[in-house]
């Protein structure tokens, strides 16, 4: 007797011993240890978080839509894989031959809904987001319907892809936007977007903002020897007033572009005009500063240029959040200029000491930096894609008592927002 | 019903400008409230207004009569007001704000903003000043990291004498030398003994050099001139093997022109390297077919190019050599001939040389580096290469001689020209030639007689007395403009009269 409850135990004992490693417990331990050190890593120099691999920390669903959310969207417009909104497509390739993707739902941690809200472009090429409210409410409810994983955390744990001008208020006009407020049902979920801006309605807590995209090899067939002297102080190209919406100025970049003009049209130091240069890649390599400054949303893609080209982007946007703040020290790569200081920047960039200058364009240098900001086909290791990743597995674990609602409990509001929005799509 | 068809078609501008399409009235065409519509009736009031009264006029009125309380957006101090009403004019109006959902109020609104100008939007020499320093300082950072790693002091070795072309050429030369970024030592070996022209010439660029006589005067053919020279790059070659200077020695002739690419690419060597020089071979002579027909008889259309010649693994086989068959019969023996100028087979001027081959005590001296002792009394030194025992240990530079930095050039004036010393004119040339006169309109036409005779009879006259003659032309000057005066005075008074009558 005594033998066989001996050789139970140890076979027990056996059995436990090697079902250890693949419970629960352990791994979110093993999260816990990260995530206590949140924010502290980013002093010094970037690339600390940057450099983190995502494998291993988080699982990702990739739920399985039907094609009109996503593949007949793409086969209507290509146009949509090369504007300033592909990454709301490329994140959904990246994400179906990743490691991070389980084919298990039971054991992800995050949910990712496939659906291109940011592609019905004009004939100009801009995106129309009449349609994309009623669109993401259809594919809400068809994963509420067809999986209980939405209805289990109303959405806490999901994230979305809403890289248009104001996130997921889904509409181009900043009034308009703000009234609209963020869609009701997204209340809950995680928004991975290219918007922000502190204190306002379209950007939520616990948004991950990203860069807008910009073709990596484009800019790669464009560089030049890094031997070039740097020979333009200030660099932009851009409108100054955008004379078809808004001719007087004053509207249009808060009237930031057009102080800029005015108060620097004739200065030697500045090379700014509204032209379209062939050479605005290598132009931008030979100068040592490039206006970033916001336009009708606060976010341009001339960061990711500036940044990819080694040119200190000097952002004026009062309160704008800038892609993976907490993972980049943009204070001390970038020049934040407010706007109201618009007219006195020449004084503040020729008032920056030679050393600090010096010392960004080291930061700059950085190639986790580079990376970080990029797209490319097919992924690499601390590029965007990563640092989304990352940015999510610094959010877990879920806070149990708050992602996951009691039996019964609803909090979202389905009917809620414009009239219009509840139409089916 | 017109203003109303205004408004909406600016409101439709703005949103379908923008997006090329009216989807918009679908979404929000019934959300038409009351102070919406208030604002709409003033908007058209005021158009009325600024129809009638001509220009646009500020609608400061209404917003003082009915300011809102909460975050608007004023600023008054650094405006300035355009003269014209046009798109510049500031409005200080109430900004269309919405105020958010959340409780926080945010401190950037939306709505018009004024556009800030500064009093005097004209750029601060002091400040255009230091962003110029801080390009520099950012350029020779760049320097330092992508350039050159170590770069080494370069030891330029220029053969020049006094002539009239000698400014010209000196200057060219000057210049690049002031240009190059490194350390720079400038030997200057001058025929004839160390002048003092040549030695204001130098001291104007401000670079180290070393000035040192020559005890022979330049000959006046060119095969001799060769000769020379290359015996005044010996001597400068013993003064840096006497002085021990470090670097790398570059033979820059007076007349050539250079690259700033050279300075760098030669930075690449180790021991001697060799480099493409390309041949200016010009002729004197007024015509300038001559050459390009010799040079078309000997079938080429490509300037001639000097240097090294590598095979496909870009490893040095032999030597592009200027072939002077072809124009030997055309070509300038003298310095005043009508001839196409010729160089010799491989110049001095494409080759570098370490200048530690040429120590004495040197221990790491490479084998096939012959002693410059050996060559003191040698007559004729064609080029770098007779120092070498071995000339395949060259190095081709410039990617293995493809890349011309630097053109050979030989332009002299006649050997009887003269110039004045230091080009000042001071005291006036002994040569004197009557300018020309611009005709008064109504003068009859002067003539230069006195003036004539004197330059018609040779030079002598005008050197014996050039006071004289000098004194005598103002005379005659003063007189005619006097003439000319009193000739006008009395033109004018006659058409006076005639006018009068």
């Amino acid at each position: 007797m005594k033998m066989l409850t001996n050789i139970w135990t140890l076979i027990l004992l056996g059995f436990l011993c090697s079902a250890f490693p693949s419970m629960e417990p352990m791994r979110t331990g093993a999260l816990k240890l990260h995530r206590s050190q949140p924010t502290e890593r980013i002093s010094g120099s970037a690339g600390d978080v940057l450099d983190d691999d995502p494998v291993g920390r988080l699982k990702v669903f990739v739920y399985e839509l039907p094609s009109k959310y996503n593949k007949k969207i793409l086969q209507k417009d290509q146009r949509c894989l090369t504007h300033m909104f592909a990454a709301e497509i490329f994140m959904h390739r990246f994400l179906l031959s990743s490691a991070v993707r389980t084919l298990n739902p039971e054991e992800a941690d995050w949910f990712y809904t496939p659906v291109y809200t940011t592609c019905d472009l004009t004939p100009n090429g801009l995106p129309l987001p009449f349609k994309s409210p009623r669109m993401m409410r259809s594919a809400i409810q068809l994963i509420s319907s067809n999986w209980p994983y939405w209805n289990r955390s109303e959405g806490a744990d999901h994230f979305f892809l809403v890289p248009h001008d104001f996130g997921a208020c889904f509409h181009y006009q900043e009034e308009k936007a703000i009234e609209r407020g963020i869609l009701p049902l997204l209340q809950r979920a995680t928004l991975v977007q290219t918007f922000g801006q502190r204190n306002h309605v379209c950007l939520k807590d616990g948004s991950i903002t990203i860069p807008p995209y910009a073709p990596p090899q484009k800019m790669q067939a464009h560089l030049i020897h890094e031997k070039t002297p740097r020979s333009i102080f200030v660099y932009f190209r851009g409108l100054f007033y955008d004379v078809g919406n808004d001719p007087e100025g004053g509207y249009y970049a808060r009237g930031a572009r057009a102080a800029v003009w005015e108060n620097f049209k004739d200065n030697p130091l500045f090379d700014i005009s509204t032209e379209h240069p062939t050479t605005y890649y290598e132009d931008m390599q030979r100068a040592i500063f490039c206006l970033c400054p916001l336009g009708w949303a606060p976010w341009s893609p001339r960061l990711v240029e500036a940044v990819i080209f080694g040119c200190i982007p000097i952002i004026i946007a009062d309160d704008i959040v800038l892609p993976f703040a907490d993972a980049i020290p943009w204070e001390d790569i970038g020049v934040f200029v407010d706007e109201k200081d618009v007219p006195n920047l020449d004084t503040i960039l020729t008032s920056i000491p030679v050393e600090v200058i010096l010392r960004k364009q080291r930061l700059l240098a950085n190639p986790s930096m580079k990376q970080a900001m990029l797209f490319p086909q097919p992924a690499q290791s601390g590029d965007a894609f990563h640092q989304v990743l990352n940015g999510l597995a610094r959010k877990l674990p879920h806070d149990r008592s708050n992602v996951y609602l009691k039996p019964g409990q609803k909090i979202l509001n389905w009917t809620a927002g414009p009239v219009g929005d509840l139409k089916p799509w | 019903m017109k203003l109303s068809a205004l408004h909406q078609s600016y409101l439709n501008r703005r949103s379908s400008n923008f997006r090329g399409l009216s989807g918009d009235s679908s979404a929000d065409g019934s959300m038409k409230s009351q102070a919406s519509v208030f604002w709409l009736v003033l908007h058209g009031l005021c158009c009325l207004v600024s129809l009638v009264l001509g220009f646009r006029f500020s609608r400061l009125v209404f917003f003082l009569l009915f300011s809102p309380s909460t975050t608007t957006n004023l600023y008054s101090m650094p405006f300035r007001q355009a003269v014209e009403a046009s798109v510049f004019q500031l409005s200080t109006e109430a900004a269309n704000q919405v105020l958010p959902v959340n409780t926080t109020t945010p401190r950037v609104v939306v709505g018009r903003h004024g556009i800030r100008i500064r009093p005097w939007p004209h750029p601060d020499p002091v400040e255009v000043m230091k962003a110029h320093r801080i390009i520099e300082r950012v350029q020779r950072e760049q320097r330092a990291q992508f350039g050159v790693k170590a770069p080494r002091t370069l030891i330029a070795v220029t053969p020049t004498y006094v002539r009239t072309f000698q400014t010209l050429h000196m200057t060219g030369v000057m210049h690049s030398l002031m240009l190059v970024p490194y350390d720079l030592v400038w030997i200057v070996v001058e025929a004839g003994g160390v002048t003092n022209e040549t030695t204001s010439l130098i001291a104007k660029s401000g670079l180290r050099n070393i000035h040192v006589g020559f005890n022979e005067r330049m000959p006046n053919s060119w095969a001799d001139r060769h000769r020379l020279e290359a015996k005044m790059r010996l001597h400068a070659l013993k003064i840096i093997r006497e002085e021990k200077l470090d670097g790398i020695v570059i033979f820059v002739d007076d007349s050539n022109m250079h690259s700033m690419e050279l300075f760098d690419e030669i930075q690449n060597v180790k021991w001697i390297g060799a480099l493409s020089v390309g041949i200016l071979a010009h002729s004197n002579s007024a015509e300038e077919s001559s050459f390009s027909l010799a040079w078309k008889e000997a079938d080429n259309s490509v300037i001639p190019v000097q240097g090294p010649a590598c095979n496909s693994s870009n490893r040095l086989i032999g030597w592009h050599t200027f072939n002077s068959l072809p124009f030997l019969e055309k070509s300038a023996t003298h310095i005043d001939d009508r001839g196409i100028i010729l160089p010799r087979k491989l110049e001095w001027a494409g080759f570098v040389l370490n200048s530690r081959l040429l120590w004495k005590d040197f221990t790491d001296k490479p084998m096939w580096m012959k002693d410059l002792d050996l060559f003191d009394g040698v007559d004729d030194m064609e080029s770098p290469l007779l120092l070498l025992n071995d000339a395949s240990v060259v190095e081709p530079l410039g990617r293995c001689g493809l890349q011309v930095m630097i053109w050979w050039l030989r332009v002299e004036a006649r050997s009887d020209s003269k110039f004045p010393p230091g080009w000042v004119i001071d005291p006036p040339l002994e040569i004197t030639v009557p300018s020309k006169h611009t005709q008064w309109p109504d003068a009859p036409p002067e003539l230069p007689m006195s003036d004539k005779i004197v330059d018609a009879q040779g030079e002598t006259l005008a050197v014996k007395r050039p006071g004289k003659t000098r004194r005598s032309r103002s005379k005659h000057d003063a007189r005619n403009k006097r003439k000319h005066e009193s000739r006008n005075a009395e033109v004018d008074i006659s058409e006076k009269q005639t006018k009068q009558n």
